[in-house]
């Protein structure tokens, strides 16, 4: 279990998405008129596509809301239990976290897109013929303008996945800019992965992000050596003792977590986060998928980090 | 598997009470002083005294200081040395009933019951978002609920078809349903992946989340546990001789069964539901005092209760400093130091297996 669960939040902390205003403002007819700019066969790392795919299954909720954003949804016939969003995804009972390779190949998909090769699932799917991409769990915002373009040259979307890094990029950039920075020390954050304390450090996808704002993780001294893959675990008396300026709550939805619950933790009271009400609920979805939505969870922050220098 | 041996009445010893006393006191210290966060030890005292009627001291203590001594260590040594006597007690109740040194309260399917429970809870809960199952204390009435069900189940199946059945038939039927249990827990798992990271913390054990209302939640089961088992403790004596003996003696062998193994779940189930799966403790220690103190149950499961107390306080120190900022599962470090300690049992002591 020791050696299980940093694996399993590091897991959960992938996922999908699309972001509002680009994936409904596009409203190119998807599958025929962009045909007709796309050259086949494209090949991104190992996988070929002959032609543009049209029966696309993705086990990945992070790889669903990137094809959606980009205009490839129409092309998409199948998504894992886990991809809720966008809302019209197709979603069925297939699941990414213990992929089935005849239930994947069941439907004839034409590129199946993966967050990671569980069970094998990549060597079994390349022996059906079926092409598969993985996207796995973003280290940096590149991995994430990776994906979407790789995505995009493999749906025939290039453009649109170029138009929506560059839309992304420029959002984060001005969100950044734009927040007044307190002057002096770094603003200290908690960042909640699940109520046993399981949190992020600098060297984490979400890490990096907060770093762009100024914020600097209170569990960094936690895995020095980077053996628990950035996301330790912490005894709640050290968050305590830390008192973080942010507590962000990213097991809202899992867990039922609150603002209100966290005050009333006991011994939780008295931190700063608590008594200067910089207690932040996220949407868990976003804060784990690095997809376009990553934008909303800057934008979050951001906020808090603007509200608590006023 | 039944090992009818021969039991020589020793009385509880003053001394021996008394050393148990002083084990729980130093895991209470020890609990109090020692942690990931360093505290100055005067202070702790000092804040600790504060809290008696009357006294008013400056502990010098911050208030974050404070509140980790009062609000996260006082009820997590608290808890842990409640989880520990009844994981012990309950742990050497089955023993007795059983006749099998080896027994131990998960193997009815107390823990397979209870994480069945709690994962059902949970992966529905999740997915519903449903507040009326939502409630904060719905892991800790699964979990309850689970265990007791469970040993019920248990004991059906091992019970039924009449008289004639050794006690070992009940502790098959416990791993039968355990097993069965399991694989429901199991499926449900793999269909509620998003469960799972809640689940598996729950079941690696969770004293670090503990606090007063998890004390107060398990209070009057210890006390109603600790009662009735206490009691009945010379009736396992008699029982260990075997069931014809203690009918010749006027006692009723299968009602005190039923009255040991109820109360010994309960308790159980009472320390899993607040503290999760923390296994080895109740063969463990019952085990060590057996060594140590003689094989009678008037011995045992007093001192049972003691040990375990200051066993799973003291580890739970042991968890939450080895690795410190970071916390050790607890039911890692029971197991790794029950497992070998176990084998070592099995391995010399004669006649444990029959």
């Amino acid at each position: 279990m020791l050696r299980r669960t940093p694996a399993l939040v590091a897991v959960l902390a992938a996922a999908t998405l699309a972001v509002t205003g680009c994936g409904g403002g596009n409203d190119t007819p998807a599958a025929p008129a962009s045909a007709s700019d796309a050259a086949y066969p494209v090949s991104v790392g190992t996988v070929t596509l002959t032609e543009q795919p049209t029966k696309i299954v993705s086990l990945s909720p992070t790889a669903t809301e990137m094809l959606f954003a980009i205009g490839a949804g129409s092309q998409v016939a199948a998504v894992d239990d886990q991809s809720n969003y966008p809302p019209e995804a197709p979603k069925t009972d297939l699941s990414g976290y213990q992929p089935n390779a005849e239930a994947i190949a069941g439907s004839s998909p034409d590129l199946v897109v993966l967050a990671n090769d569980t069970n094998k699932i990549v060597d079994q799917l390349t022996k059906l013929k079926v092409p598969v991409y993985v996207a796995p769990a973003a280290k940096t915002l590149d991995d994430t303008y990776q994906q979407i373009s790789d995505l995009g040259r493999l749906t025939g979307h290039a453009d649109q996945a170029t138009a929506l890094n560059g839309q992304m990029k420029n959002d984060i950039d001005k969100l950044i800019t734009d927040l007044p920075r307190p002057a002096g020390k770094k603003l200290r954050y908690y960042y909640e992965l699940d109520p046993n304390y399981y949190t992020v450090t600098d060297q984490t996808f979400v890490g990096a992000l907060f770093g762009e704002l100024g914020l600097t993780s209170i569990a960094n001294s936690a895995d020095k050596d980077g053996s628990a893959g950035g996301y330790p675990q912490l005894s709640p008396e050290v968050v305590i003792d830390a008192g973080p300026d942010f507590v962000f709550l990213a097991d809202v939805n899992c867990c039922q977590q609150t603002p209100e619950k966290v005050s009333e933790r006991a011994g939780w009271g008295g931190i700063p986060a608590v008594t200067q009400h910089r207690v932040v609920a996220l949407d868990d979805d976003i804060a784990s998928r690095w997809g376009p939505r990553t934008v909303d969870l800057v934008r979050t922050v951001a906020d808090a980090v603007a509200a608590a220098s006023n | 598997m039944s090992e009818p041996r021969p039991v020589q009445p020793a009385r509880l010893r003053a001394w021996t009470v008394l050393i148990g006393i002083a084990a729980v006191l130093v895991a209470l210290v020890a609990g109090l002083a020692l942690g990931p966060v360093r505290l100055p030890p005067l202070g702790v005292a000092r804040e600790l005294l504060d809290l008696l009627p009357g006294v008013r001291l400056n502990s010098g203590l911050s208030v974050q200081q404070a509140a980790i001594v009062t609000e996260l260590r006082l009820p997590r040594v608290v808890l842990g040395l409640l989880v520990g006597a009844m994981l012990a007690l309950a742990g050497g109740t089955y023993q007795g009933v059983y006749r099998n040194p080896l027994a131990d309260p998960y193997l009815l399917g107390v823990a397979a019951g209870a994480g069945l429970a709690v994962t059902a809870v949970v992966a529905f809960r999740s997915t519903s978002g449903d507040v009326t199952v939502g409630l904060p204390l719905t892991v800790p009435v699964a979990a309850f609920v689970g265990a007791l069900g469970a040993v019920l189940l248990t004991y059906l199946v091992g019970t039924s078809g009449g008289r004639g059945r050794s006690p070992a038939t009940l502790i098959l039927a416990g791993v039968a349903v355990s097993a069965f249990l399991t694989a429901g827990q199991t499926y449900l798992l793999q269909r509620h992946a998003e469960t799972i990271r809640e689940v598996y913390s729950w079941l690696g054990g969770r004293l670090s989340t503990a606090g007063w209302h998890d004390v107060l939640l398990m209070l009057p089961y210890t006390v109603l546990t600790m009662a009735v088992v206490l009691l009945h403790r010379r009736e396992l004596d008699i029982l260990s001789v075997g069931d014809e003996e203690a009918l010749g003696l006027g006692l009723h062998p299968q009602r005190s069964r039923y009255v040991l193994v109820a109360a010994a779940s309960l308790g159980t189930a009472a320390a899993v539901s607040v503290s999760g799966l923390i296994g080895f403790v109740g063969i463990v220690v019952p085990h060590a005092v057996r060594l140590i103190f003689g094989a009678s149950y008037r011995v045992i499961l007093p001192l049972s209760m003691l040990f375990g107390a200051a066993f799973l306080a003291l580890t739970d120190v042991a968890a939450r400093t080895l690795a410190a900022p970071t916390e050790i599962p607890i039911s890692v470090l029971t197991a790794l130091v029950g497992a070998p300690f176990f084998i070592v049992v099995l391995r010399t002591s004669r006649g444990v297996t029959g």
